[in-house]
């Protein structure tokens, strides 16, 4: 089954009204201690866009993902998350989330891992499970402990439990993290018909090239800041 | 079962999750085994040291209990919320639309099912070894043995949660748990002594006391909770 097929089915049981959602972050500050991973950000991300934020190492990125994702308050400032379903503000099930680490019970199997997170959000459906595990090629492993699969292996699964309840905004930190080529490519076609159903996407990531084409925005951070917000280039270095 | 705003009941949620406690203590034991091994080496090392009489036992044997129990309850305690820090799968549960509360609940619940199961093996093994007769009122001892488990984990889930986030986890746990649980402990070994005695007779101040505290640590936890986890 194809990434294409996969995604298409994932849409199906989300309400049409959740499929549509901006991200605002108005002056958003985050200290830890003495230190600033985030000062005074704001940025306006509307629904549909493709946003890949780029910057070196410890200028923010995860931070701000962790904010957007309301997994952590920000010191100062305001997150809001607009368009979300009537009757269900400030939706979790909105969000799909991927941190830098793999969110995944190393003590669950593949398909153990993927039910139970699936189970949180309230889907029954094992055909919609087994189409994930197929379109990540980890079908054949499904039945084993997560903590004996590789660091790609891994990542699949991490992207495949983030998109498993088809949230209409995706925040994904670095999510070419030990992907190899097969894998890249199925990232690629996958956030790209989730750009075509209209998700707003927000994408971490050291490795410009390989999602540059998707991107209808990049924004670049450096100390806590956001220096640059332009249309992306792929072909200008990082 | 699904709320009307969408998320999910907290029945349904803390089904899953204490599910998939089970799940994983059961493939790899290792809470079961440390506190198993833990509390009859405590029990059998107070019972070559002091040698009681049946008389003694009487009068000391409740309290070596409850004491074995309560480390060992605080030792099952500390990897619940540590567990979910390794991969951050606790934001992945923070995440999903499930009310932190049957978080709470969840392991709660599974902690509870742990130390009983840790329990019911050691109470044969205390009855031998300090010869205290538990048979004719051991519906009593299970109701106070319960009470008493229930106020530890209760207390013990929440300090999990707080502790987890720390630097100094393995520390603050039983540091922030022990002075706590005093009180329930006071009142689960008068319970127990009571039940020991020649002519054996519940405590009712001891178990009102206990129902107490659990109701009252359980009814703050659902209020409290979902602060505990935020970063």
């Amino acid at each position: 089954m194809s990434a294409e097929s996969i995604t298409a089915a994932t849409a199906g049981p989300a309400p049409a009204d959740t499929t549509s959602v901006g991200l605002h972050l108005e002056r958003v500050s985050k200290r830890y201690g003495l230190l600033y991973a985030l000062r005074e950000v704001s940025l306006q991300i509307r629904a549909g866009e493709f946003v890949l934020l780029l910057g070196p190492n410890g200028c923010g990125k995860t931070t701000l993902l962790r904010v957007a994702a309301r997994l952590c308050q920000p010191t100062s400032g305001q997150v809001v998350w607009e368009g979300t379903a009537p009757g269900v503000p400030e939706s979790a099930r909105t969000i799909g989330y991927l941190g830098h680490q793999t969110l995944l019970y190393d003590e669950l199997t593949g398909a153990e891992n993927l039910r139970f997170f699936a189970r949180l959000y309230g889907i029954e459906s094992e055909s919609l499970l087994n189409e994930w595990l197929q379109a990540t090629e980890l079908w054949p492993r499904r039945n084993d402990l997560v903590r004996t699969y590789s660091r790609g292996m891994r990542q699949r699964l991490s992207i495949a439990r983030a998109l498993l309840h088809n949230p209409a905004l995706i925040l994904l930190d670095e999510p070419t993290t030990g992907l190899d080529q097969n894998g890249l490519a199925w990232l690629g076609r996958t956030l790209a018909r989730l750009k075509q159903q209209g998700k707003t996407i927000v994408v971490s990531t050291h490795s410009r090239e390989a999602l540059a084409e998707l991107a209808t925005r990049c924004v670049t951070l450096a100390a806590g800041t956001v220096v640059d917000d332009a249309a992306p280039h792929p072909s200008a270095p990082q | 079962m699904k709320e009307p705003d969408g998320s999910m009941g907290i029945g349904t949620a803390t089904y899953w999750i204490f599910a998939k406690e089970l799940r994983t203590e059961l493939r790899t034991r290792e809470l079961l085994h440390t506190t198993l091994v833990f509390v009859l080496l405590v029990v059998v090392l107070f019972s070559f040291t002091f040698e009681p009489t049946r008389e003694e036992s009487r009068r000391y044997g409740p309290g070596l209990l409850w004491l074995a129990l309560l480390f060992a309850g605080s030792l099952m305690l500390q990897p619940s919320f540590v567990r979910e820090q390794n991969n951050d799968t606790l934001s992945a549960l923070r995440l999903a639309p499930i009310a932190p509360f049957s978080i709470f609940l969840g392991k709660a619940l599974a902690s509870f099912v742990f130390l009983t199961v840790a329990e019911l093996l050691l109470l044969p093994v205390f009855a031998a070894l300090y010869d205290v007769t538990i048979l004719p009122v051991l519906g009593e001892i299970l109701v106070v043995l319960a009470l008493g488990t229930a106020g530890m984990v209760t207390t013990g889930t929440v300090f999990a949660a707080i502790g987890a986030q720390a630097r100094m986890r393995e520390l603050l746990l039983p540091l922030l748990l022990l002075p706590l649980l005093v009180p329930v402990l006071i009142a689960s070994v008068t319970a127990t002594a009571s039940l020991l005695v020649q002519e054996p007779a519940m405590d009712w101040t001891a178990m009102k006391f206990l129902i107490g505290f659990d109701v009252i640590y359980l009814a703050a936890s659902a209020l409290l909770f979902e602060y505990l986890l935020e970063d």
